[in-house]
């Protein structure tokens, strides 16, 4: 465990949990709570993506699947805990069998892309198709482009009755928000996690170390699926309705612009991204007067032009620049934290 | 552990037209300490790909400690106890000197041990000073030897330098034949190098590549005088 690389962690708690209490007095519970699952999704392809290096188009696959499974299993088991893991469990194990099919098949990132892309097309289509009666799991209908309604939402956990929704909804997604960024942390502070930061940096020296790459990657890709299903899960909970749109294009190219924006590399800038682009879509969405994708694309252009690396990861470094200017002599104590700059 | 650490039979790699080796017939002893000399574009870097499993050979095969290696991936191979450093220095940028050397000693050493042993081999090779800087902002010649003490971290019996002092200043170069030395001490080594004085400085058995074959196998005189060498290395063979 490098403890070391989790100095910031606690401040980003702290920071997180202050925005968790502030931002109720400026949106409703009912916005916010989106913005927060969004934020999950986002984490969930910075993680693979800004620390593996593994640039998946389709993070919405694994989202998508953990509705999914949320919806039918708790249609059909009618108390939320159960599902909730499914939710999680289902997605991680595809995603690691996607993930050691391409790792083992050496494939290069395009190719890593194309067929990320078309799982996730594969879905949208098959999810689309699935309106007869025929397409029925126990107690859940697939119902097509209709989608599943009419499930159990997320309860206390052993109190089916007790259910968690509105402002109860919203604190409990942004605990699960903290408490798995606190875990991924850890995660990439372990040895476990060091490594996927070599593999990221230089694939061919971690196997001459004797590491198995394909096998790690599969592990962190499953992972990074897992916490997708988990937003998924915790969607299908706050929408009461899960329709194969999760699975469109559209979803997956908006996770990786929020990344992008938010910058790579960082936990935090992705949250963010998702959290800020998100509010933006939905403000844009009441009002006519722009086009809420060309603005998107506007923002998407300008800040690879002027901040390539994303937001996040701009300002730690202007922080620092400016911090150490300040200290006498000019000189750090530390060298230089290349990518512990975690955030 | 057997005698011959390293034999390659008819060991032969082709690049569609190219064959970059051509049938090498190689054997390292225990604690042998070689190095392999040759003109640009002889072959030895592809010699060290394929022993490594980067290259899986066209036709041939490797034996390390008498187990058939051939077409294996880097990665078991590394695991035979075997540490390359490649031409093009290979080491993780954005990851601190220290990382770099610990992440290696980790796999077999587990935390505690890898801590003890990534501060002796920072203190070894010189790299105190700079064990905390993020290597991609490092010089070539500092990069050599931090992809060196990933390399020694493993604690390998088997070495493969590749051309180990490029780039590096003439303290620098004197430093690394001292450390290639202590490396002898546990493991046997073969060393790609053109810089002969660099050669004499460490004493070994050579053995010359050209064309992607192996032209002779002697000690450094006789090398030095052989009329062949000095053919191909003023170009005449290539
Ligand atoms: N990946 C490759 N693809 C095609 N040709 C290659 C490749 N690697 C090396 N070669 C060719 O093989 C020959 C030997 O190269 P190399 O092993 O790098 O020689 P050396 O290390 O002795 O300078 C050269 O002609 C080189 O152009
Ligand atoms: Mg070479």
């Amino acid at each position: 465990m490098d403890r070391s690389a989790l100095r910031d962690a606690p401040w980003v708690v702290a920071a997180g949990i202050i925005v968790m209490f502030a931002a109720p007095l400026i949106l409703n519970f009912y916005t916010l709570t989106l913005l927060v699952i969004y934020g999950m999704l986002a984490l969930s392809l910075g993680l693979i993506w800004g620390f593996g290096g593994i640039l998946c188009f389709g993070q919405a696959a694994f989202y998508g699947l953990g509705a999914y499974a949320y919806a039918i299993s708790a249609a059909n088991i009618g108390e939320s805990t159960v599902p909730m893991l499914l939710a999680i469990a289902i997605p991680f194990v595809f995603a690691f069998l996607l993930g050691a099919m391409m790792f083992y098949g050496r494939l290069t990132d395009v190719y890593m892309g194309v067929i990320t892309l078309v799982v996730t097309l594969i879905f949208f289509r098959f999810m689309n198709t699935t309106a007869g009666p025929e397409y029925q799991i126990g107690q859940a209908r697939l119902g097509g482009y209709n989608g599943i309604p009419g499930y159990q939402t997320l309860n206390v956990p052993g109190d089916a009755s007790a259910y968690i929704w509105d402002e109860s909804l919203y604190y409990t997604c942004f605990v699960i928000l903290l408490v798995v960024y606190v875990l991924v942390r850890l995660l990439l502070a372990s040895p476990f996690g060091r490594i996927a930061v070599a593999i990221r940096e230089n694939e061919n020296r971690v196997e001459l170390m004797g590491y198995d790459a394909r096998l790690r990657k599969s592990v962190l890709f499953a992972i990074g699926g897992g916490i997708a299903g988990l937003a998924g899960a915790l969607y299908a909970s706050w929408a009461e309705i899960v329709t194969p749109g999760l699975f469109s294009l559209g979803q997956s190219a908006e996770i990786i612009i929020w990344c992008i924006v938010g910058g790579l590399g960082t936990l935090v800038g992705p949250v963010l991204g998702a959290a800020v682009l998100g509010y933006l879509k939905f403000a844009l969405g009441q009002q006519t007067a722009v086009d809420n994708v060309l603005v998107m694309g506007l923002i998407l252009v300008v800040v690879v032009l002027v901040l390539p690396r994303g937001v996040v990861p701009s300002l730690i470094s202007a922080f620092r620049h400016s911090s150490r200017r300040r200290e006498p002599g000019g000189r750090r104590r530390r060298g230089p934290r290349g990518v512990r700059a975690d955030g | 552990m057997a005698d011959v650490v390293l034999e390659t039979r008819n060991l032969t790699m082709r690049f569609g037209g190219v064959t970059a080796v051509d049938n090498v017939n190689f054997k390292l002893r225990r604690g042998e300490l070689r190095c392999l000399i040759g003109p640009n574009g002889a072959g030895k870097t592809t010699f060290f790909r394929c022993l490594t499993g980067i290259l899986k050979p066209t036709h041939g095969e490797v034996f390390i400690d008498d187990v058939e290696t051939t077409g294996w991936d880097p990665q078991y191979v590394a695991r035979m106890g075997i540490g390359i450093k490649t031409q093009v220095p290979s080491v993780m940028d954005g990851l601190s000197v220290r990382e770099n050397i610990w992440l290696s000693a980790y796999r077999l050493s587990g935390a505690r041990e890898a801590d003890r042993i990534a501060a002796e081999v920072i203190e070894r090779l010189g790299l105190g000073d700079i064990a905390r800087s993020t290597v991609g902002r490092l010089a070539h010649g500092e990069r050599q030897r931090v992809e060196l003490g990933i390399v020694v971290a493993a604690r390998p019996w088997l070495v493969l330098l590749d051309e180990p002092a490029a780039g590096m200043t003439g303290e620098e170069v004197e430093r690394m034949v001292d450390i290639i030395h202590e490396i002898n001490r546990d493991a046997a080594l073969i060393i790609v190098e053109h810089d002969m004085q660099f050669i004499r400085s460490i004493a070994a058995q050579i053995t010359v590549f050209s064309q992607g074959a192996v032209l002779m196998e002697d000690t450094v005189e006789a090398v030095m005088s052989d009329q062949r060498v000095r053919d191909v290395y003023l170009g005449k063979r290539g």
